[in-house]
């Protein structure tokens, strides 16, 4: 195995933790209640500006942008959820999808209005450049988001399954009504989700903003991304997406090298539609 | 009567009244339709041309002594239509040439434009120019550089802006003429995009360098804004090309630089072909890790005083933005419709297309450099030229080729950070 093939799977398993992180949100939402959120990828880029901005006014790295990024993602969740989504979820299936759609316009077009349409940066090196392992080389940006990344994974896991909090919101994911007689009240569980959610992805935005563009359309680019990885790690699976965002990473970085960078999408593609096929549920996902 | 009764009706007087002073109005305003992403991927685009055709309408539309004898500046609207003031219909395309079609069959069935302006991408303009084609509505194309646009026998479709076999010809000179001064430039790779633009201006820029006996090594095809590009800076590290030529639009001429960064790769020289690397916001996020870049341009701001320079400022103060090589082309062309339909004396379609095609500008009734604007019977302008631009200190180019309209001499090799 050639040295570059090395810089290419460890590149690609970084890739595939960020994907992860930023897939987890969606994945908690869709588990809890069978919501599709389309605004999911502007998630992302609502907490990149929110990263940018507490840059450019306090001049403060990952250490207080990806804090507030989630603080103030967590919030825009729940009022999303009171706002919007609480109603919605009575309605069919397509008032759901284009509910959430419309918000995802309605977000990106707030920011593009607000910033405007140019690609912001943030300053290169600003957690620390490049690590260099005898010439594989690492950058301290994205070592940090794919350590976050399996941390914040893990929490949600351990959240999920191991503490009364995360089993009330499955108990209210699993029957609503039962849920309720049981004292649990399922509003108060949902917008707890959604607060985790959003707040997750907020994280996830604010630490890819240290090494991405940012821009108001950078939630298209990624959003595709959260889905497929989602689909393949089995609908509302926080362990599930990790695996499959790094399976996803190490893929398209294999192909995109070895084959063509044109051909890596057909590639990742064909394979997420084979597996489907034959599990339908996705990796860890429940029937 | 409530509240809402009142506001209504006090609604429906003043859309009376805006009508009324529209039909008041209309037999001395000339509408052309602007086709420009104003939202999607290429947005940025989209709202620096936004604010060149503002300003453009401002120096056509209103008494301009400062800038001499510019085409258009100095009276107040277009004189051959008894002082008509132009206006600008903007439509978004999205970046999408489904849309950009549709938007072009709108803004000539219902707003009824005079002519149609765009679309930046090339892909946009190969659809939305063919709408106006079928109507027969002039159609002014000011940047998109795919040569094949002028190959399709169109009547109604004049491009002012140099093509890919314009700059696939300057790429292959300038590079013989550094390699005359020492630089390795034998092995040259191509990155593009797989959009019309990038995949039609690489297909040019192979077939000039075949041409010349020394075929493109290694052609590396991404697809348009990428999530991640590793895999591609990776082959041009294992491959080690002398010159690296890049073609893509500003998302992913900003992951380029920071990839390149973060995986040490510095070819000895980066030749950018326009598009994101003229992206104000490109310099603006990773110009610092780009030093020594050079790029295409016919952008040249003249001597404080000069139309140029008084035409950069006003758009400026209007963008906030420098005035870029793409945001220049696009307000030039502009002016040279606005003048063919000023010579034309009519908005009517087959009188304005028969001004386009006698146009004939000298260098010095342009704001860009330019040899001057003369359409042939494809409709491309057979005096663009462009000129060797290189981001030497980070923030600003500066020309450095030809020698004989260079700022500086170039820099070699590609600095990086």
């Amino acid at each position: 195995m050639s040295f570059v093939l090395v810089q290419v799977i460890v590149g690609g398993l970084l890739l595939g933790a960020v994907y992860a992180l930023f897939s987890s949100g969606l994945t908690l939402v869709w588990g809890m209640m069978n919501i599709v959120n389309f605004a999911h990828g502007d998630f992302v880029m609502l907490g990149m500006y929110v990263a940018y901005v507490v840059y450019t006014l306090m001049g403060g790295g990952p250490i207080l942008g990806a804090p507030l990024a989630t603080l103030v993602l967590a919030t825009v969740g729940v009022v999303v959820y009171f706002a919007l989504i609480r109603d919605i979820m009575k309605g069919p299936m397509l008032a759901q999808i284009l509910g959430t759609f419309g918000l995802a316009l309605l977000l990106r077009y707030s920011v593009f209005w607000w910033f405007g349409a140019n690609f912001l940066s943030m300053p290169p090196n600003i957690v620390g450049g490049t690590y260099d392992f005898a010439g594989l080389r690492i950058e301290a940006s994205r070592l940090l988001a794919g350590v976050v990344a399996l941390l914040v994974t893990f929490g949600l896991h351990l959240l999920l399954t191991r503490t009364s909090l995360g089993s009330k919101m499955l108990a209210v994911a699993e029957d609503q009504t039962a849920a309720q007689l049981m004292g649990i009240r399922p509003d108060t569980m949902q917008a707890v989700a959604w607060a985790i959610a959003a707040g997750a992805t907020g994280l996830a935005g604010a630490l890819i903003a240290n090494f991405f563009y940012i821009v108001p359309t950078v939630g298209e680019t990624l959003g595709i991304v959260a889905f497929v990885t989602v689909s393949l790690g089995g609908f509302g699976s926080v362990p599930g997406a990790l695996v499959a965002g790094l399976l996803i990473g190490v893929i398209e970085s294999l192909s995109g090298y070895l084959i063509g960078a044109v051909y890596k999408d057909i590639v990742v593609y064909v394979l997420f539609l084979f597996f489907l096929w034959f599990r339908p549920q996705g990796l860890m996902g429940k029937m | 009567m409530n509240f809402k009764h009142v506001t209504g009706l006090l609604c429906a007087a003043a859309m009376s009244l805006a009508v009324g002073s529209v039909a008041q109005a209309q037999d001395k305003v000339v509408k052309i339709g602007a086709i420009l992403p104003m939202s999607g991927g290429t947005a940025s685009i989209g709202a620096h041309a936004k604010a060149a055709l503002d300003v453009a309408m401002d120096i056509i539309n209103n008494p301009h002594p400062e800038l001499g004898n510019f085409p258009l500046a100095k009276g107040a609207g277009l004189a051959g239509l008894g002082g008509a003031k132009v206006e600008v219909v903007i439509a978004d395309n999205q970046g999408n040439p489904a849309t950009g079609q549709n938007q072009a069959l709108r803004l000539i069935t219902e707003e009824k434009v005079a002519a149609l302006f765009g679309s930046y991408q090339s892909g946009v303009t190969l659809t939305s120019s063919a709408i106006a084609e079928k109507y027969g509505v002039p159609f002014l194309n000011s940047e998109s550089v795919a040569s094949n646009l002028t190959e399709r026998g169109f009547k109604w479709f004049f491009r002012t802006t140099p093509i890919a076999t314009d700059f696939a010809k300057i790429y292959v000179d300038f590079l013989a003429d550094i390699k005359a001064q020492g630089a390795k430039t034998d092995a040259v790779a191509l990155v593009h995009d797989n959009t019309e633009y990038g995949t039609s201006v690489a297909n040019t820029i192979a077939a000039a360098f075949k041409e010349k006996g020394q075929p493109v090594a290694l052609d590396i095809a991404y697809p348009v804004n990428a999530t991640d590009v590793q895999g591609q800076v990776l082959q041009l590290k294992d491959k080690k090309p002398d010159v690296v030529i890049m073609i893509s639009y500003t998302s992913d001429a900003i992951l380029f630089a920071k990839t390149m960064q973060s995986l040490d790769y510095k070819p000895a020289v980066l030749l950018a072909d326009d598009a994101g690397y003229s992206d104000p916001s490109f310099t603006k996020a990773v110009g610092k890790i780009s030093q020594g870049v050079f790029n295409r341009s016919s952008w040249v701001v003249g001597p404080s005083g000069s139309p140029s320079a008084i035409i950069a400022d006003m758009y400026k103060k209007k963008s906030g933005e420098e005035m870029d090589d793409t945001v220049a082309r696009q307000m030039q062309g502009f002016f040279v419709l606005a003048e063919a339909i000023d010579r034309a004396g009519s908005t009517e379609p087959a009188k304005v297309q028969a001004a386009l095609k006698a146009t004939d500008l000298k260098p010095e009734q342009l704001m860009i450099g330019y040899k001057g604007v003369k359409f042939d019977d494809k409709g491309q302008n057979i005096l663009a030229s462009g000129a060797i631009i290189q981001l030497q200190d980070g923030e600003n180019y500066v020309s450095v080729w030809p020698k004989a309209n260079a700022e500086k001499p170039p820099v070699l090799p590609y600095k990086g950070w």
